[in-house]
C-alpha cells in the first residue's frame, strides 16, 4: 500500500504537469471584475481560435473575477495578470501607482482611452414595478427598499453612488443637497454586499428589496437568466457612463514572455468580432457599427454623463467620496 | 554524563518539531503582522482603532460571538449529554451529523442559513409572521450563523469528559439521599464545567474570527452588522494595508487576552473542584 502511493503520487503529479504543458503553449491570465464572466468566456473561445489560425499556437486563457477593488489588490499583491479588464480606471491607476506594473499613461495605449466597451447604471425592479420606480428620486421615498453593493469595495457600486449624487446635485442645486439625497437613499438600503453579483443574488434569490441599482449588462443578464415574468428593467432618464478600461500589465507580460499575445488579445476586443461579442453580452460597444443591429437596438437612449465631466476624474472622486472619512463614510455614519 | 537527558525518550526531536511547527505556522506569520503595524506611529494606531466605525464593528463581533458561544454551550452540553447518556436508534448517525459544520465550507453554511432565515425563507417567514422577528440581515443573523459553526466545538469537548465521568459518584450521592437536581448541580455539573468552559472558549474564539458564513447572512451594514473580519477585508480592498493590519493586530490581542482569562478561570475552577 505504502509502496504504491510512494510511486503513484509523483507519477500522478508529473503526468498532470506534463499534460498541462503539452496542452497549451502559453497561458494568459485575464483578471477582470464581477459581471464580465460570460462575456470573456465567449470572447476567449473566439480569440483562442483566431490565434490558432493566425499563428498555429495553442494557447490557454484563464479568467479571474471578483469585486474590482479585490481584483486590483490581488494583482498588486502578486497575482500575475497578463491583462486586466476592470470596472474603472482608478483601480488600474492603483496597480500602476502602488506596484509600478504598468506605465502611468497606460490609458493612452489603446483606442478610446483603452475603453473597448462601456456600460451604464439602470434599475432592476420586480415584475409590474409595484413601487412605481421611474427615476432616481423614487429611490429616496419612504418604504422603498434599495439594493446596491458597498461602494468601498465594488466598482459598480461607486458608479451607482456617483450617479445618485449627480442626480441629487442637479435636482437640489448644491453639494449639500446631493449629500442629503444620497444619505436618504442609503437609509433605504438594508444589505450592503461587497460586489455587484452578490447584490444581484440578494435581490433575486433572497427576494430582498424593491429595486436593484446595477450595471446595465448585469440587469439584462438577470432578465435572461431568471425570465421577464419576474423582473423588469427600468431605465432612468439620466445616468452615468461607466467606462470600463482594459490594459496590458507591462512588467508581467515581459516577465512571462506574453507581450505579443496580451496586446493582440486586447486589440481583438476592438475588432468587429470583439465588438459584436461585447454587444451580445449587453455591453455598449465602442463602435456599434460592428455589432449586430438587433443587439444594439436593445440599448435604450439615455442621457449619460461621465465621471470626468461631473466629478473631475476618478482620482478626485475617490478622494472626496470613498476615502476613509470621505463623504460616503460620513453618510453611513449619519453625519 | 554532562548532558542531562530527559526521562521520556524522544524529547528533543519532539520539542524541536513543536517549535519548528509553531514558528513556521503561527509565530512567523503573526510577527509579520506586528512588524507591519510597527510602521505606523502610535497616534496613527489610536486614530484607526478609535474610529467609530471600527469600534462599532468590534462591538458587533464580540457581542454576537459571546451570545453565540453562550447559546452554543448550553445546547452543545445538552446534545453531548444525550449522546453519552441515552441509548437510542440512529445515535451513530446523529453523532456523525454533529461534525458536519466542521467539514462544510462556511460560505455554504452562510448561504444556506441566509436562504432559510431570510424574511421570505422557510423559517424566516414563520418567525416574521408569528413573532415579527427578522433574523437574516440583522445582527441576530450573525448569532445564528455563529451558533451553527461553533456547536461542534462544545459537543466534542464535553462529550469525552462526560464519557469518562464515573457514575459511581452519582450513585453514591443518590444513596446518600441527594435528589436528581442535587446530583446534577453538585456532582455532575462541577465536574463537567471546566470542559464546558474550554468548549465555550473555542466556540467564542471561532466566532470572533469567523468570516465566510457571516458575510452572507449579516447584511454587512456599517455600524449595524459589520463584523471586524469584514472591515479588515474592506480596508484591504481600499489598499489600506496599514489600517487592516492595525485592526487585525488589535483583534488578535483582545482575543488572546480573553482566551488567557478563560484559561486562568478554568485552572481556578479545576483547583476548586479538586481536579488539579
Amino acid at each position: 500500500m505504502k509502496l504504491i502511493t510512494f510511486f503513484t503520487l509523483p507519477l500522478l503529479a508529473l503526468s498532470l504537469l506534463l499534460s498541462s504543458t503539452v496542452y497549451a503553449d502559453r497561458t494568459l491570465l485575464n483578471v477582470s471584475y464581477d459581471p464580465t464572466r460570460e462575456l470573456y468566456q465567449d470572447f476567449n473561445q473566439a480569440f483562442i481560435k483566431y490565434w490558432k489560425e493566425k499563428t498555429g499556437e495553442t494557447i490557454e486563457i484563464q479568467q479571474s473575477h471578483g469585486g474590482a477593488g479585490k481584483q486590483a489588490r490581488a494583482v498588486i499583491d502578486g497575482l500575475e495578470a497578463d491583462v486586466v479588464t476592470l470596472a474603472l480606471s482608478y483601480d488600474i491607476d492603483q496597480i500602476s501607482e502602488r506596484a509600478g506594473l504598468l506605465p502611468k499613461d497606460w490609458q493612452t495605449q489603446l483606442p478610446n482611452n483603452s475603453v473597448p466597451y462601456t456600460s451604464t447604471i439602470v434599475f432592476l425592479v420586480r415584475k409590474g414595478n409595484p413601487k412605481g420606480i421611474k427615476n432616481w428620486d423614487d429611490l429616496v421615498k419612504d418604504g422603498v427598499s434599495v439594493i446596491t453593493p458597498n461602494p468601498k469595495t465594488s466598482g459598480g457600486a461607486r458608479y451607482n453612488y456617483l450617479a445618485a449624487w449627480a442626480f441629487g446635485q442637479k435636482q437640489g442645486g448644491s453639494q449639500d443637497a446631493a449629500k442629503e439625497f444620497v444619505k436618504k437613499m442609503y437609509k433605504n438600503v438594508p444589505v450592503l454586499d461587497s460586489g455587484a453579483r452578490g447584490s444581484t443574488t440578494t435581490f433575486i434569490q433572497r427576494a430582498i428589496g424593491d429595486v436593484l441599482i446595477t450595471w446595465e449588462n448585469e440587469a439584462f443578464l438577470a432578465i435572461k437568466e431568471f425570465g421577464d415574468d419576474k423582473l423588469e428593467i427600468v431605465v432612468p432618464p439620466v445616468s452615468i457612463l461607466a467606462e470600463t478600461p482594459v490594459a496590458v500589465v507591462d512588467k508581467i507580460v515581459k516577465k512571462n514572455g506574453t507581450q505579443d499575445l496580451a496586446e493582440a488579445y486586447l486589440q481583438y476586443l476592438y475588432t468587429p468580432v470583439g465588438q459584436k461579442l461585447a454587444a451580445k453580452h449587453y455591453y455598449r460597444p465602442y463602435q456599434p457599427e460592428y455589432a449586430d443591429s438587433g443587439d444594439v437596438k436593445r440599448f435604450p437612449k439615455i442621457e449619460l454623463f461621465t465621471v470626468n465631466e461631473q466629478f473631475g476624474g476618478w482620482q478626485k472622486a475617490q478622494a472626496t467620496h470613498f476615502a476613509d472619512d470621505g463623504l460616503f463614510d460620513q453618510i453611513v455614519a449619519g453625519k | 554524563m554532562t548532558q542531562k537527558s530527559h526521562i521520556m525518550p524522544g524529547f528533543r526531536p519532539a520539542i524541536s518539531f513543536t517549535l519548528f511547527y509553531l514558528c513556521l505556522v503561527v509565530l512567523i506569520p503573526l510577527s509579520t503582522l506586528v512588524f507591519k503595524s510597527l510602521q505606523l506611529s502610535w497616534a496613527d494606531y489610536i486614530n484607526i482603532i478609535s474610529h467609530k466605525r471600527v469600534v462599532a464593528s468590534f462591538q458587533v463581533s464580540f457581542v454576537t460571538a459571546l451570545i453565540a458561544a453562550v447559546i452554543a454551550s448550553i445546547f452543545g452540553f445538552i446534545i453531548a449529554w444525550v449522546l453519552v447518556r441515552y441509548p437510542f436508534p440512529g445515535k451513530r448517525l446523529l453523532d456523525a451529523l454533529i461534525d458536519l459544520p466542521f467539514a462544510l465550507p462556511t460560505a455554504v453554511a452562510g448561504i444556506v442559513l441566509a436562504t432559510i432565515y431570510q424574511p421570505s425563507g422557510l423559517i424566516g417567514k414563520l418567525l416574521m409572521d408569528y413573532f415579527g422577528v427578522q433574523v437574516a440581515y440583522q445582527p441576530l443573523g450573525i448569532v445564528v450563523a455563529l451558533i451553527f459553526i461553533s456547536i461542534p466545538f462544545v459537543v466534542r469537548t464535553v462529550e469525552p469528559v462526560l464519557q469518562e465521568f464515573d457514575t459511581k459518584m452519582e450513585e453514591a450521592a443518590s444513596s446518600l439521599g441527594a435528589n436528581r437536581l442535587q446530583v446534577f448541580v453538585k456532582i455532575i455539573f462541577p465536574n463537567i464545567f471546566p470542559a464546558l468552559l474550554t468548549g465555550f472558549a473555542l466556540a467564542f474564539a471561532r466566532g470572533v474570527g469567523e468570516y465566510g458564513s457571516v458575510i452572507f447572512i449579516a447584511g454587512n451594514l456599517p455600524y449595524v452588522s459589520e463584523i471586524v473580519p469584514l472591515l479588515i477585508v474592506t480596508k484591504l480592498e481600499q489598499y489600506d494595508y496599514a489600517g487592516a493590519t492595525v485592526i487585525a493586530l488589535t483583534m488578535l490581542m483582545i482575543s488572546f487576552l480573553l482566551l488567557l482569562v478563560i484559561n486562568l478561570l478554568q485552572r481556578w475552577v479545576r483547583k476548586r473542584s479538586g481536579q488539579l
